[in-house]
């Protein structure tokens, strides 16, 4: 009983010390320099900002929380979709990486504008960018997955006769989804930064926006609530999708 | 006497392996046949192609030259009449041993469209076997979780849960201990005996190959031929009493000096 207890507090202490310490350093050291509020507002007074200005950040805070949703939905669908092609076919390989490395390297946010001329001003360029940025790392593991199934495994099922999408089925995807849960954690994170950074310009609501708003009116210590706020929902979606992998693929980490 | 069409059969059976630009002449115009229902050993220096010719009667490759037959049909790809139980395990890693015994009930006609209906009846069979190879017990734990002698025993267990009319086995006893081999002998003698199948096994332990076999078909060094197939006329049931029997030491002793033959000869 209490060395359950014992376990579970070695898995949530470290992270949460780490991220306690991080805050005093910074606090202590942002006092000790007489750093400028209007440079770089201490934890605290971000807090203050925060606690003062919740109702408005809350609002936004969900409607990024959903574009990153929604574009990593998008990003799912299509990357599990694309992988599993590029994973199997040589071909397909071949042919379609140096175009998604290409895609991949265009900074995303110089489509930003791109999509405000094609979609104006809302929702849809946040959840595109969101897409976009998050959809390489999952098509890649996911190609990574299935491409290094052990022959002999694959054989198996052939001796029995199984169809190529019975392959799939038995072994291509549970091989491959340790691969995918391990991007999908990468790609969780990298899906807010595509939401925000497309709020920054392409939208009326949203952390992006009110931290646009914010900081035009020189309320720096709310544009650094709102960044709290987003790694905040980051660590979360974060920690939903480690739980998720630790319950379906836990053969994957057997030796721990 | 009929000539009734051979359960299997190798007809000038060369294979060339080509990996990475260089070729591996494996099997060099091998040809013998396997009457419906008998129980033939293969044995042979290591590397002389008998996992090969696992593979090539499973359907899983092409032989470079020369015809496989089953039931006198040129085979041309995997079949279901076929359970093979692989040299290393292969289990699926994420499927506990019991999922992995019921594997090929999901995928195999007729049992895969009966599957979610019969599904209890089928993991009791699973079960069953599990028990017979003398894994009671582990049927929920992951592969990782047994040793490789259990693995191999659950291997042999999905090899013939879908009841196979051809089992094909690649030293399915090789990760084992003397005691529970000799048993597993017994077990394996006793389901050929209720099931009938036809059964091509790889081996390196003679004494095994001389108890389970109707005949021993031993293999030149690589490129891999038949140098000779020695018919073993012991009677059935046999026991692990028989096993010192003259008889038996002789069919050792033959296989023995056939296989050092073997092994020295010159590969020409
Ligand atoms: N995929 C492959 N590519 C290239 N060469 C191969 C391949 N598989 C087997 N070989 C070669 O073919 C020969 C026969 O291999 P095989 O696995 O049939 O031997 P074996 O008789 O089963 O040996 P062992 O008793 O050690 O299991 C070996 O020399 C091996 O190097
Ligand atoms: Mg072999």
């Amino acid at each position: 009983m209490s060395q359950e207890l014992r376990y579970r507090l070695s898995v949530i202490a470290p992270p949460v010390v780490a991220i306690a310490l991080f805050f005093l350093v910074w606090e202590l050291g942002c006092w000790a320099l007489r750093v400028d509020e209007f440079v770089l507002p201490r934890p605290s007074v971000a807090l203050a900002a925060y606690l003062k200005w919740q109702h408005a950040i809350w609002p936004n805070a969900l409607q990024t929380l959903m574009t990153t949703i929604v574009g990593l939905a998008i990003a799912i669908a299509l990357g599990v979709v694309l992988g599993a092609l590029i994973g199997y076919s040589a071909l397909m390989y071949r042919a379609l990486y140096p175009v998604l490395i290409a895609f991949n390297s265009i900074p995303k946010a110089a489509l930003v504008p791109v999509f405000v001329i094609w979609f104006g001003v809302g929702t849809l360029p946040a959840i595109l960018i969101a897409f976009l940025i998050s959809f390489f790392p999952i098509a890649v593991n996911v190609a990574t997955g299935i491409a290094t199934v052990e022959p002999e495994l694959r054989d198996v099922l052939r001796s029995l006769g199984a169809s190529q999408f019975d392959i799939f089925r038995k072994v291509g995807f549970p091989r491959a989804a340790p691969y995918f849960f391990a991007s999908l954690k990468v790609a969780a994170t990298l899906a807010f930064v595509g939401s925000v950074i497309a709020e920054l310009g392409a939208a009326n609501s949203g952390i992006g926006n009110l931290m646009v708003i914010a900081s035009a009116r020189f309320e720096v210590s709310l544009v650094f609530a709102g960044l709290m706020v987003v790694a905040a929902m980051g660590i979360a979606l974060y920690a939903v999708f480690a739980a998720l992998e630790r319950r379906l693929v836990a053969w994957a980490y057997r030796s721990r | 006497m009929t000539h009734a069409v051979p359960c299997v059969e190798l007809r000038n059976v060369s294979l060339i392996y080509a990996s990475d630009g260089k070729a591996v002449h494996a099997l060099e115009n091998v040809s013998f046949s396997v009457p419906q229902g008998a129980f033939v050993a293969i044995a042979g220096p290591s590397g002389c192609g008998k996992t090969t010719i696992l593979r090539l009667v499973s359907g899983l490759m092409p032989a470079t030259r020369g015809q496989v037959l089953i039931d006198g049909q040129v085979v041309r790809g995997p079949q279901k009449k076929v359970g093979m139980a692989f040299q290393n395990a292969s289990l699926l890693p994420w499927r506990t041993a019991l999922q992995n015994v019921l594997l090929p009930l999901e995928v195999v006609q007729p049992h895969r469209a009966q599957f979610r209906a019969r599904r209890k009846e089928y993991e009791e069979e699973a079960h069953r076997l599990l028990r017979i190879v003398g894994l009671d017990g582990f049927a929920d734990k992951p592969p990782y979780q047994l040793s490789g002698g259990m693995q191999q025993r659950v291997a042999l267990c999905r090899a013939l849960v879908h009841q196979p009319e051809i089992l094909l086995l690649d030293e399915p006893f090789a990760a084992l201990d003397a005691f529970t081999r000799e048993e597993l002998w017994g077990v394996l003698q006793d389901l050929w005996t209720a099931r009938r199948c036809t059964v091509l096994m790889v081996t390196h332990d003679l004494r095994e190959a001389v108890f389970l076999a109707d005949r021993v078909i031993v293999m030149s060094r690589r490129p891999g031929t038949v140098i000779s197939d020695v018919s073993i006329n012991l009677p059935r049931p046999r026991t692990l009493a028989d096993t010192f029997s003259p008889q038996f030491v002789d069919y050792v002793h033959t296989l023995y000096d056939c296989i050092g033959a073997a092994r020295n000869g010159s590969t020409s």
